[in-house]
């Protein structure tokens, strides 16, 4: 284990403006001390991979409100094992209906955060699930 | 000034307060009231009670007056909802042209008065659908328009010289309403006969909703065009539609919300003053506004009530306009989609029902009033039917149209109103200070204060001095679900064909001469609208145009404000 604060990624793909969402929880990381970046809206995928390699991030934490999230969250996922970034943890949020998360699951989201989810339920997934590990410099 | 109350009932006011008070504060020692600190879903705080005391100030005739009299706080008609109610004019678009067609048809046929449409992410960004960066989005958040042909389909078996349409679209405003313009006339109806509304407000999508493409400068150059073209050939055509809802929807408070709609508003009539040497008089009676109706019934109402006050006074006394029309502030009221859980779906019938009543209560001219399932997705024909019904039966069967502005004199909706005007002023003041919202939005200043409320809102929740019904008190353990529509992957296909088919059958030369020539008027700053109808008629695809318009003007990207 490491003293390194765990480095989060809160990303919007495709073209949603819908980032209120998003805005909360980049805020909600960072007073809970990570070191967050936010990408603003309209990434495309491959933006969003570089930047985190590039970032060096842990997680990164998507979302998504336009219904497109079957297409963009899996790219997500299999650009960063083209690149061999896997180590990172992608989770999504948003618009999401429950018939969709078992295909997110199947695609490697680790976990899906529907409206309404308190911020603190997922502060306590992120800790659970995401380690931060010594990187080789 | 004429006062609101004569001395004599104020001192006899003040002294049975003083007893009032006595009372109440020997009650709460013995049994606390339900919270230390009462406020509005924005955090404005509301008093115990109020009493003439509190409108003592107000000018009968200069704060309130009569309806269609100014300051229009009480409506800008005369006879309000009794001679005409408000149009029902519910958002819809899905699927491909042919989808949204169908809903239309059946939502003129349940007794809607008004169009209005929803656009995908794809039109609503300025990309067509075979674009990469349209992968995915085509059809789903709204209908997907390509090229004119789409559009002739959009519109097809819709009388254009007796329906008004709305299109909430943006940075791509001169193409779709190029496309309308290019449909009417295909109809046979003069531009002179249309009416409807553009939304045309690029302000508060760098504030507020994020859908960009060029950088503000720019935006406000082609908003200026339509609002020239408009004062000159299309005359009953809104070109604007000056949007408070996503500032709300982003977050902000009720206060912010009318302070930043206004002041964008403003901003715009300066702009087409300067650049155009437009008299305010020749445009303004075009400008028309959008506001949310949140859950917070008496704040909403008020907020309305105020808007009005203010844009009247900006509009006689700032820009010096002369004709009344141009001091009405004439708007249309979604009710709040932020304020719908996905939680115990079937509540949000509840919350749309009073909101919309606010919106009525604050004198709407139109109203979308949102489906319980749109937490989900687009929402299924059922669930639009009862939204609308909804509507209807606040309409015509409550009664709350019967006579204008009822709540008018009440002490607290009175004192609430000036609040509203009051806190708005703070904030237009402020900006005009900074330089106008151009510089506002360049120093990030809207979206931060946005930023900041919408957080503050997420603490209360999570504290739970906030309630919302469903997600932190009342939580049922067992899901309840609702019916789910599912755009079809199939739409995607479907619009990829059709695209391609224009393409195939266009006249590419056509197309290459319409967009030379647009792109020569965007450098010599002569107003496009004519050269976009022209490209649009040649079947220019939206994104073709709006490829020009990136290429001479530059992109705006997201600063990411957090």
């Amino acid at each position: 284990m490491s003293d390194r604060k765990l480095r989060i990624m809160v990303a919007k793909p495709g073209l949603d403006g819908h980032d209120r969402g998003a805005r909360i929880l980049a805020r909600y990381f960072r007073d809970c001390g990570y070191e967050v970046i936010y990408t603003g809206c309209h990434q495309t995928p491959e933006q969003i991979v570089e930047a985190a390699i590039q970032e060096d991030v842990d997680l990164i934490g998507l979302s998504c409100l336009s219904g497109a999230h079957k297409e963009l969250f899996p790219k997500v996922v299999k650009l960063l094992r083209e690149k061999g970034a896997e180590d990172i943890v992608v989770i999504g949020g948003g618009i999401i209906p429950k018939q969709d998360f078992q295909y997110l699951y199947d695609q490697g989201i680790k976990e899906v955060f529907t409206p309404g989810t308190p911020l603190e339920e997922i502060k306590e997934w992120i800790d659970k699930n995401v380690k931060v590990e010594d990187r080789i410099l | 000034m004429l006062k609101y109350f004569a001395e004599e009932l104020l001192n006899k006011c003040s002294s049975l307060r003083k007893k009032w008070e006595d009372e109440v504060k020997k009650l709460i020692e013995k049994r606390p009231e339900r919270r230390q600190r009462f406020s509005t879903v924005s955090d404005h705080e509301i008093k115990r009670l109020y009493t003439p005391e509190d409108i003592k100030d107000l000018d009968f005739e200069k704060d309130i007056n009569f309806p269609g009299e100014y300051p229009f706080t009480r409506g800008v008609h005369y006879t309000g909802y009794r001679g005409r109610l408000w149009t029902y004019r519910m958002f819809s678009g899905l699927g491909t042209a042919k989808d949204t067609n169908e809903r239309w048809h059946l939502l003129l046929k349940e007794g809607q008065t008004g169009l209005s449409t929803a656009f995908d992410f794809p039109t609503l960004m300025g990309y067509d659908s075979d674009s990469p960066r349209s992968a995915g989005e085509v059809g789903k958040c709204g209908v997907a328009i390509d090229t004119l042909e789409d559009f002739l389909v959009l519109v097809e078996g819709i009388p254009l010289g007796e329906v008004t349409t709305s299109m909430t679209i943006n940075p791509p405003a001169t193409v779709m309403w190029s496309m309308y313009i290019a449909c009417a006339q295909k109809q046979g109806v003069s531009l002179d006969k249309i009416g409807g509304t553009i939304q045309n407000d690029m302000l508060k999508e760098f504030i507020a909703q994020k859908t960009f493409m060029l950088p503000p400068e720019p935006s406000m150059k082609l908003i200026s065009d339509t609002i020239e073209f408009g004062t000159k050939y299309v005359p009953k055509w809104n070109t604007i539609s000056i949007s408070g809802y996503h500032i709300r929807e982003a977050g902000s408070t009720a206060i912010q919300e009318l302070a930043f709609t206004l002041r964008d508003g403003m901003e715009y009539v300066e702009h087409a003053m300067k650049t155009k040497k437009l008299e305010p008089d020749e445009f303004a009676p075009r400008l028309s506004f959008f506001f949310n109706s949140h859950i917070d019934f008496f704040e909403e109402i008020c907020k309305m009530r105020a808007a009005r006050k203010i844009w009247a006074h900006v509009m006689k006394h700032r820009y010096k306009a002369k004709n009344p029309r141009s001091w009405w502030m004439r708007f249309h009221t979604q009710t709040a989609g932020c304020s719908l859980t996905a939680q115990q779906p079937y509540n949000n019938v509840v919350r749309t029902a009073v909101e919309a009543l606010a919106a009525v209560l604050g004198g709407t001219q139109s109203l979308h009033t949102n489906s319980l399932d749109e937490v989900y997705c687009l929402p299924t024909e059922h669930a639009v039917q009862i939204a609308l019904r909804t509507q209807q039966i606040i309409a015509e069967e409550t009664g709350v149209a019967n006579t204008i502005d009822p709540l008018a004199g009440s002490y607290f909706v009175e004192k609430l109103t000036k609040e509203m005007e009051e806190g708005a002023w703070e904030y237009i003041e402020k900006i005009d200070n900074m330089g106008g919202m151009l510089a506002a939005i360049d120093a990030g200043y809207p979206q931060m204060e946005i930023a900041n409320a919408a957080y503050k809102f997420q603490q209360q929740i999570e504290e739970g001095d906030k309630v919302i019904v469903g997600v932190n008190k009342y939580v049922t353990e067992e899901a309840q679900e609702c019916p789910i529509l599912e755009i079809d992957e199939s739409v995607e296909r479907e619009q990829l064909n059709r695209l391609n088919e224009v393409k195939r059958k266009r006249d590419d030369k056509a197309v290459k001469k319409a967009l030379d020539d647009l792109r020569r008027v965007c450098k010599k700053d002569e107003n496009v609208m004519p050269y976009c109808i022209e490209a649009v008629k040649a079947l220019a695809t939206e994104q073709e145009i709006c490829d020009v318009y990136r290429e001479v003007y530059g992109e705006y990207r997201d600063p990411g404000f957090f």
